[in-house]
């Protein structure tokens, strides 16, 4: 059975609170945490990009499980803020990790969930036989326009998720999606920004998506939400995955282990991947975990995901890697200014 | 000059309607308005409807032959004719039937209203409709709407006992009479609390203050009164038609705290109907800002300047008071899709005078009234119903 094989995540250790983004734009800081949940977020290094964080999320995965890199014959790295319009980060992580030259590679982009559209692909590779592992991972340092809705939330991080099918820790026996083209957010060619439509973002994007891709893949498995541990939802903050999780009939115990948004902030491609990440830190066998993302443009990825005997054997160690929980804690806290510095928002020469 | 009645009454919901287009809501409400009237389309002589701003919204002008069109009468080619004057666009267009009507020129006429907001983000529909202030004079210096209604509110609290609770009781009563109307775009009711604790808009204003964003049409049927009843049981009279005008900028105004037009509307509507204020049994204000009721409720004559805030605290508003204001919700929480408004305002008293209100109906009414504000108070119309 086709399954997760290890996985690894990275979170720079900067955060900023949304309290410092709101003294800056002259905003009610309890307005803002309040209405969207979110309290910090994550902050690159100068030097930190999504081709590092890819990089140290791949590393943090290969930290837990003696993989030979050779045997991966496929990357892909989702993201919105990949560092090249062309030239791949794939092919960046690919040699980092040791894995060329005998791979495929390629970046993908659909908005926060090209991740899971990189697991999705892996998986068909590796069903197929095409290749023994594929890695997929979905990393960000997340762009918002300064003083838009996006700022107070938008992260840095990314998770990895090495796909075979020799003694997964956690099989995925389904995965579907719902897809169409509704134009929510976007971000064109040359702009430095993503725009989004608003309020268009939550019902006819995020919630009409995610509930497709959940009742599909119901539909398909007969499955319900009481015959899950754990649910992950895409969090581009707190209220939108326990608001959807209320309607599907999850409950908040379920979503909680994977809710890391409060603290984290939205790392787009990989927010609902690093949920599910930090929901296998602290899974046990047989454990049932659902998992649905979100992307505007818009599309959902669905999973359904068991726990395996194999997580807790010596083949695998968990804490070979940092968990969630840990890349969560012990943060340094930066002012706007420095923030400003870190994301190259200053301009030092034209 | 003949006798008018109102024959058929048709309301889309009122929301955030994303997956709704601006012809499919006028479709819609035509096509109700005209089933509820029994009239099929070759029997309209005439249309016309209230839209403000298609062509900032949706890019579309040239509405009055679009609605035709789509309404299946592009081969009788009847008159239609879009009418304008900002928010209260459908309250013109439905003035304007009553006078196409009542002049003898023509005998069944729709008077629509409509407006599709949400396809423009919140920042471009905050600025098309900053377009019903001055310009000149007030858009290019800043203002918006919830910074002119923010003055007004100033002025009146500075001027007359009202206080904060006070004002946020017109928008407590209005989500309670809008969790009771089906078509309403806010379905629950709300505390004090809740709009004493939302995010400040324009000081004083809070969120809850202010009207909403909306997406929706409405029509209505008009016939002479002679032979409204070849098609309804229930026909409504139109008892009076006014309108008024004041300055467009509200700084040019003689006292902001007062909405001169809707003073001078209000009087010519009572002495057109021959009656008093207190022979009104509803009225839908237009609301598009709690302090707008306030001042709309003493302005139309109903009790003295600086009372309404205390009327509301004792309930005097209420769906079970003596003057029940906005049973449909008002623009507060049955939503303001702007040139729709004064329209749906009109199917709303329609709907009282024939006891069709449902959980929100207002035992025995007979009379009612309607009132419909473009702008800070530059346009104004006002219209009584009754049976």
């Amino acid at each position: 059975m086709v399954g997760i094989i290890t996985y690894g995540v990275y979170i720079p250790r900067f955060r900023i609170k949304v309290e410092e983004i709101a003294r800056v734009w002259g905003a009610n800081p309890d307005d803002i945490s309040g209405g969207l949940g979110v309290y910090s977020k994550s902050v690159p290094d100068l030097d930190e990009d999504t081709a590092t964080i890819a990089v140290e999320a791949a590393r943090n995965a290969l930290r837990r499980r003696a993989i030979d890199p050779q045997e991966i014959g496929a990357v892909y790295v989702g993201s919105e803020s990949h560092p090249y319009a062309v030239k791949p980060t794939a092919c960046t992580v690919g040699e980092a990790i040791g894995a060329t030259p005998t791979m495929t590679a390629a970046d993908y982009e659909f908005a926060c969930k090209a991740g899971t559209a990189g697991i999705q692909t892996c998986m068909g590779l590796v069903a197929s036989k095409m290749v023994k592992y594929g890695l997929a991972i979905g990393s960000d340092v997340a762009q918002g326009a300064p003083s838009d809705a996006l700022e107070y939330t938008a992260a840095a991080g990314g998770a990895a998720f090495l796909i075979g099918n020799e003694d997964p820790i956690a099989e995925i026996h389904r995965t579907c999606s719902f897809t169409t083209d509704t134009p929510d957010f976007w971000r064109r060619e040359g702009q430095d920004y993503p725009r989004h439509g608003g309020r268009f973002t939550g019902d006819p994007g995020y919630f009409r998506h995610i509930d497709g891709a959940v009742r599909l893949l119901f539909a398909q498995t007969g499955k319900g939400p009481k015959d899950y541990t754990y649910a992950v939802f895409h969090q581009p903050n707190a209220k939108f995955p326990q608001r959807i999780a209320k309607m599907l009939g999850f409950s908040p115990e379920q979503i909680r282990p994977g809710l890391v948004v409060p603290r984290l902030g939205n790392t787009y491609s990989g927010s609902s991947m690093i949920g599910l990440a930090a929901t296998l830190d602290c899974a046990k066998p047989g454990d049932r975990i659902f998992v649905a993302s979100f992307g505007s443009g818009a599309g959902s990825d669905a999973f359904d995901i068991e726990v395996t005997d194999a997580i807790e054997s010596d083949e695998f160690r968990r804490g070979a890697a940092p968990s969630v929980e840990k890349l969560l804690e012990n943060p340094v806290f930066v002012t706007y200014a420095q923030y400003a510095r870190h994301k190259g928002k200053i301009v030092m020469q034209k | 000059m003949r006798d008018v009645a109102v024959i058929g009454v048709g309301c889309t919901t009122f929301g955030e309607k994303w997956d709704t287009s601006f012809r499919d809501l006028f479709v819609e409400a035509g096509a109700l308005a005209l089933e509820d009237a029994g009239v099929s389309g070759e029997q309209i002589g005439a249309m016309y409807v209230g839209n403000m701003s298609a062509g900032r919204f949706i890019e579309q002008e040239h509405i009055g032959a679009l609605i035709a069109d789509y309404a299946g009468l592009a081969s009788t080619h009847i008159p239609s004719t879009r009418v304008e004057a900002a928010c209260a666009s459908g309250g013109l267009s439905f003035r304007q039937a009553f006078i196409s009507v009542a002049s003898g020129l023509e005998d069944i006429v729709v008077a629509a209203g409509v407006e599709k907001m949400t396809d423009v983000a919140s920042g471009a529909s905050v600025d098309a409709l900053a377009g019903a202030a001055d310009r000149e004079w007030e858009g290019f210096v800043g203002a918006t709407f919830p910074g002119l209604y923010a003055m007004i509110a100033h002025e009146y609290m500075s001027r007359y006992p009202l206080t904060r609770e006070q004002l946020a009781q017109v928008a407590v009563k209005n989500h309670y009479n809008g969790a009771r109307n089906p078509i309403a775009q806010f379905q629950q009711e709300i505390s004090l609390e809740t709009v004493l604790k939302s995010t400040l808009v324009a000081d004083p204003l809070r969120l809850f203050d202010c009207s909403p964003i909306t997406d929706g049409a409405a029509a209505v049927v008009l016939a002479p009164l002679e032979v409204a009843r070849k098609f309804t049981d229930t026909p409504v009279r139109v008892l009076a038609s006014a309108q008024a005008s004041d300055t467009i900028a509200l700084h040019d105004r003689r006292d902001i705290s007062t909405l001169d037009a809707t003073v001078a509307a209000g009087k010519r509507a009572f002495a057109m109907a021959g009656i008093t204020p207190k022979e009104i049994d509803l009225v839908e204000v237009h609301d598009c800002f709690t302090i707008a009721e306030i001042c709309a409720i003493e302005d139309l004559g109903f009790c003295r300047k600086g009372e309404a805030g205390r009327l509301t605290e004792e309930g005097v508003t209420a769906l079970d008071g003596d003057l029940p204001v906005n049973t449909s919700g008002g623009l507060k929480a049955c939503g303001h899709p702007v040139g729709a408004t004064g329209i749906k305002q009109v199917c709303e008293v329609v709907m009282q005078l024939r006891g069709q209100a449902g959980k929100r109906q207002v035992d025995g009414a007979r009379i009612g009234m309607t009132h419909n504000v473009g702008g800070t108070g530059a346009t104004v119309a006002v219209h009584i119903l009754g049976v």
